[in-house]
């Protein structure tokens, strides 16, 4: 854990649901962070991976959201808390395939089924809360 | 390999980010889904799909993919060649199919190695 100093870092970004042309942006954002930080490659790889595929289902499904990170001297959190439509049943939206994405979504390459499933491979914590008619919020958590 | 030895032999068009042909290639990954492209890609990858809006340079900046080949002559986006040169990413365009372009890809990497 090179160059880091011992006060905690954190930092947020807004997302706007739709905003397609603007997707990837706080990932991306986020990585120059981390790699700059000096962080382990393979640390910022599973980061980035987690946090762009939420970003992405937040501009997919919900009309707008937070990401917002979190780095200590051991961890690094990442929380994404969206308003949208919510999820009525998670254990499905966990199965690896499973997609509601709209056609267009689809037609962009989005819509595998395999962004919160890669979520939870890529952090050491994995926490998904959904409120139907309100929102989700996804935790994840990176050991350092 | 560098990009630029396989932007001679497979005629590509580069389309934006030409200071990275002096890039070293690593491998490729070919796909049209993006989350199976950032699970499964390389850094260092080229990476062959016939998706041409902005996302792919999203992607292709995450992964750290040495350079974007679009397939079957489609045209990519004029918002996507803007982000794409903003961030520095090559986009290379071929008339080849997916198919032929990975065949040629595989086989010139090959020969090196
Ligand atoms: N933030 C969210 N708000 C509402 N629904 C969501 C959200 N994230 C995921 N979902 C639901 O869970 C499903 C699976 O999500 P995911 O694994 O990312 O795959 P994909 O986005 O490719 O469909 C989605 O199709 C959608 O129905
Ligand atoms: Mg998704």
């Amino acid at each position: 854990m090179s160059a880091r100093s011992n006060v905690p870092i954190e930092g947020s970004f807004q997302l706007i649901g739709g905003k397609f042309d603007k997707a990837g942006e706080a990932s991306t954002s986020l990585k120059k962070k981390l790699t700059e930080m000096g962080l382990n490659v393979e640390i910022v790889r599973r980061a980035s991976i987690a946090t762009f595929e939420a970003e992405i289902n937040v501009i997919i499904y919900a009309a707008a959201g937070w990401l917002r990170y979190y780095i200590t001297d051991d961890t690094l959190r990442i929380v994404i808390e969206d308003m949208g439509p919510g999820i009525e049943n998670i254990e499905l939206a966990m199965q690896e395939g499973y997609s509601t994405a709209p056609e267009w979504a689809r037609a962009m390459g989005w819509g595998a089924g395999m962004g919160l499933p890669n979520m939870k491979k890529n952090s050491d914590k994995f926490k998904i809360d959904s409120v139907v008619g309100e929102g989700t919020t996804v935790e994840m958590i990176i050991n350092l | 390999m560098k990009l630029e030895e396989l932007v001679k032999e497979l005629s590509l068009d580069v389309r934006s980010g030409s200071n990275g042909l002096e890039k070293e290639i690593t491998g490729g990954y070919a796909s049209d889904l993006l989350s199976d492209v950032m699970t499964r890609s390389q850094p260092g990858n080229v990476w062959i799909t016939l998706q041409t809006h902005p996302n792919i340079v999203a992607v292709a900046s995450m992964k750290d993919i040495t350079g974007v080949i679009i397939v079957v002559g489609r045209e990519p986006q004029e918002e996507t060649l803007n982000k794409a040169i903003a961030e520095n990413v090559t986009i290379m365009t071929t008339p080849m199919t997916t198919f032929e372009t990975v065949g040629k890809i595989y086989e010139l990497l090959n020969k090196k190695t």
